[in-house]
């Protein structure tokens, strides 16, 4: 058996599944430490279901990244470039916000390294200038390292070269490797090394603390932290890449959604209080977004689920005269405010009731309504949520939708575009469930040239490698598939250049064997 | 003559991605770098064309290469590198600089330039927008020789094309060093004439560009409609609106192709729009029938914010309405129009210009 917990803003779900077949599920408040709400929720569904082994522990927090908004704990960290001489106009930590590069310290190194698109060195490794530079990082008291070499995701060599001699000439120094992270843009993904390296301690702090605590609850199974996405990483693998559970939240509820559902390529919705998230599930896993995040101010190209947020949920306020329908939500006190409840305020809910389409609350409240008003509203809730789901689609063919969240009320069982409409049991523990029904993936992103026509070739050599990562992660061989393949020409070259990205997820090996 | 610190940059990009008429790639880098080197070298100093000196050496700077490795290897100093290479080469000293496109993210580097070697620019480019190839330039089509040109990398190296027997033959040579040069490569062509900026430049574009963006950010911050405040600072008209109902992109020859349509909504309803692209977007149909093509503009931004949208970022869904600017008279002429016509790029269709509303 396996336990999921997922750690939201308010409260901390945790499930237990025996394999696909939710057996349990606790709630409890979200504590300011995290690791006390995870041990709370544990114990309340151990309390619940005793006599269980548990064979893992799959946590989803985004509580790493609190450190980064707060610019607590953070390490100081370098960030060293294998570049010259290119890409010297743009140093390191170029667009980051002054007071996050201050509370790093701000040390960035270029030296010689790198490569071209097509894999040939910029110039040799300077590893002269690579020594100097690690010799100032530890004079300033520099506790990581952050390196990434120009087109390191073609050719890491240079960047696993300079990763072996700082541990040699100071083998304290954390070191995060850019082409662990992926994806071509060498700021984003310089970027992404560096939050990496600076929440490295916080980071295993935070790991090591909730292991320890699931321990003295005698829970002697592997612990597995939850990532952007909807796959597992061990605590090692966390603490090196805390940043890659930034979104974990959503992602989570998407998998949770797919799997209480039965869909795996359809559109999800997610009703709130306050708004609507919207998303696509291609092959059971969100759909990922293509453009910049922003993270604590900071450009980074994470992969998240791409998905459309609008600001409409069961709390959301309608005036009449004139007609206006939001942005302002009465939230989670929609239970005391909203008419239907007792209070003042006309919210979306209270219309839903006097429509019929939902019944909670005292319906009598909002009976004497004006049925123009309730019609217009019920039509514009339709027509929102139709909208954004069409935007997350990606052609325009009808497919299966899922309604999970408590807001979800507010619609109707035929939506524009939808080839039916799906409100599964179990919505409000999907995060938790997402969490433990997470597998293990790798990914694999090279430039090919496919001038004598060996996309096969490529594709193939390709999802090799993403399979080979994917079971170094973790995953059970038999049970791995390639689940996604992107490729995306390099325009201006004439050889045909293509850039292919693989992604591969299997089994936890512990369960598949 | 005006100044141009860093706070024009975000203005300029957006302005120049709505000229760059769905190419130019990603802005996100050439604004940056343009910010890195007005900050260290200070503002840059912009010349109407009718400002600049009768004795004046204006040389033309543009980036060559692949935008996808413009976002891994970002451009240093090529630029300025370029410019040293060809007044070495000819043995004259730029007091100016133009610009060789102002659509897209080609837009900023002769700021750079400019800001690194303290020189002013000129308010205009060759080619009032964007287009795909080094010699689409209207300097060329009206008599300024392409050749000497020198091109420039990151490393030192640099090279001259001495003389070409098209211009043509420049930008397949030039090309064929790029890619060994790793595909982010300057060039700097040999000095202009104040008269022939004059005659052969598409005037006061960076202005364009610069209002324009202010017309889409000042539109955004007080809830005004966007294209209306586009189409105020820029003659044109709303040749559609709807949702990119499909993409169809593959890549020969370097360049990105395919086809976008467009499903109308409001007061495009039960209408469809087909629009051709090569990087940038050639020809418009509405019901298959032709309503816009080169050199006319055919700029798609998105419909709630007015924000341009490149062909790389197109994507099923997407709301957006497709503004028809009507193209530089530098480009209708005969001359032009065989550069930059439909028939130019393989279309067996006329040149019809887009008729817009005088008031």
């Amino acid at each position: 058996m396996f336990v999921g917990v997922d750690v939201g803003g308010t409260n901390t779900d945790a499930v237990l599944m025996d394999g696909n077949q939710l057996v349990g599920a606790a709630k409890v408040p979200t504590t300011g430490d995290v690791t006390s709400g995870i041990v709370d929720s544990v114990t309340e569904l151990l309390r619940q279901h005793p006599d269980h082994t548990i064979d893992a522990v799959m946590v989803g927090t985004t509580h790493f990244t609190n450190a980064l908004l707060e610019r607590r704990e953070l390490s100081p960290t370098a960030v060293l470039r294998l570049c010259l001489p290119a890409t010297r106009l743009l140093p390191p930590l170029v667009d980051w916000p002054e007071e996050l590069k201050d509370a790093i310290g701000g040390f960035t190194y270029m030296v010689g390294g790198g490569n071209e698109f097509d894999g040939r060195e910029i110039s040799s490794l300077d590893r002269d200038g690579l020594r100097q530079a690690v010799g100032d990082m530890v004079r300033q008291g520099v506790r990581a390292v952050a390196v990434c070499g120009v087109f390191s995701p073609v050719d890491p060599a240079h960047e696993n070269e300079a990763a072996a001699l700082i541990s040699e000439e100071a083998p304290e120094l954390r070191v995060c490797l850019s082409h662990d992270n992926g994806r071509m843009g060498l700021l984003e993904r310089e970027n992404a090394a560096a939050l990496n390296a600076c929440l490295g301690e916080v980071a295993n702090r935070t790991v090591q603390g909730i292991a320890e605590a699931l321990k003295r609850l005698g829970i002697d199974a592997p612990l597995f932290m939850s990532q952007n996405d909807g796959t597992l990483m061990d605590t090692d693998f966390a603490a090196r890449f805390p940043v890659l559970t930034i979104s974990s939240g959503p992602t989570n509820s998407m998998r949770g959604a797919a799997y209480l559902s039965g869909i795996t390529d359809g559109i999800v919705v997610d009703v709130g209080g306050t708004s609507t998230d919207v998303g696509a599930l291609v092959k059971g896993f969100p759909r990922e977004s293509a453009v910049a995040v922003h993270l604590a101010g900071v450009r980074t190209n994470f992969r998240i689920p791409d998905m459309v947020s609008i600001a409409l949920g069961g709390g959301t306020v309608v005036t009449p005269d004139p007609w206006r329908m939001g942005p302002e939500s009465v939230g989670y006190r929609l239970t005391e405010a909203a008419r239907v409840f007792g209070g003042d305020a006309l919210t979306t809910t209270d219309l839903a009731v006097a429509d019929g389409r939902a019944s909670i609350g005292y319906p009598q409240r909002v009976a004497g309504l004006d049925p123009s008003l309730v019609e217009r509203a019920m039509a514009e809730i339709q027509a929102r949520v139709e909208t954004a789901v069409d935007r997350v689609k990606l052609s325009g063919e009808d497919v299966p939708v899922v309604l999970v969240g408590g807001g979800s009320i507010l619609l109707g069982d035929a939506l524009a575009g939808a080839s039916r409409v799906l409100r599964p049991e179990h919505a409000g523990v999907a995060n938790a469930i997402g969490a433990a029904i997470a597998q293990v993936g790798g990914q694999m992103e090279r430039v090919y040239s496919l001038e004598s026509g060996g996309r096969a070739e490529a594709i193939a050599d390709c999802s090799a490698g993403a399979v080979q990562r994917a079971a170094a992660a973790g995953a059970d061989p038999s049970t791995i598939e390639v689940v996604d393949v992107e490729e995306v020409p390099l325009t201006y070259i004439p050889s045909n250049a293509t850039l292919v990205r693989v992604r591969a997820v299997g089994d936890l090996a512990l369960f598949g064997a | 003559m005006w100044q141009a610190p860093e706070d024009v940059l975000e203005a300029v990009a957006i302005g120049a991605g709505i000229l760059g008429t769905g190419g130019g790639g990603n802005p996100y880098i050439g604004q940056l770098r343009a910010r890195q080197a007005l900050r260290r070298w200070g503002p840059v100093t912009v010349l109407a064309p009718e400002e600049v000196p009768e004795d004046a050496r204006v040389i033309c700077v543009g980036g060559i290469g692949a935008p996808t490795v413009g976002i891994e290897k970002v451009r240093d100093l090529q630029s300025y590198h370029a410019l040293r290479a060809i007044e070495e080469f000819t043995g004259e000293q730029a007091t100016a600089l133009i610009s060789n496109e102002i659509g897209g993210s080609n837009s900023v580097e002769v700021m750079i330039a400019a800001a690194k070697a303290g020189l002013p620019i000129v308010d205009a480019d060759g080619m009032g927008r964007a287009f795909p190839e080094f010699q689409m330039k209207t300097f060329f089509v009206y008599g300024v020789p392409c050749c000497p040109m020198a091109i420039a990398d990151e490393k030192g190296n640099s090279i001259i094309i001495r003389e070409t027997i098209t211009p043509a033959w420049a930008e397949r040579l030039a090309r064929a060093a790029t890619i060994q040069m790793g595909c982010v490569a300057c060039y700097a062509v040999a000095p202009m004439s104040a008269e022939q900026v004059r005659n052969t430049a598409v005037p006061n574009t960076l202005s364009l560009a610069r209002d324009l963006g202010n017309a889409v950010q000042q539109a955004h911050d007080t809830g005004r409609d966007p294209m209306e405040a586009i189409l105020n600072t820029c003659p044109g008209r709303i040749l559609f609106s709807g949702k990119v109902a499909d993409l169809d992109r593959r890549t020969t020859g370097g360049f990105a192709r395919g086809t976008l349509a467009i499903e109308g909504l409001d007061d495009f309803t039960s209408h469809r729009m087909v629009i051709d692209f090569q990087n940038e977007n050639l020809i418009a149909r509405v019901d298959r029938e032709i309503v816009c093509t080169v050199p006319d503009l055919i700029c798609a931004v998105t419909t709630d914010g007015g924000e341009p949208v490149t062909t790389e970022l197109m994507r099923y869904g997407l709301r957006v309405t497709i503004l028809g600017f009507p193209a530089p008279a530098l480009w209708t002429t005969p001359q032009g129009l065989h550069e930059s016509g439909p028939q130019h790029f393989g279309y067996d269709t006329e040149y019809i210009p887009l008729q817009v509303a005088a008031d």
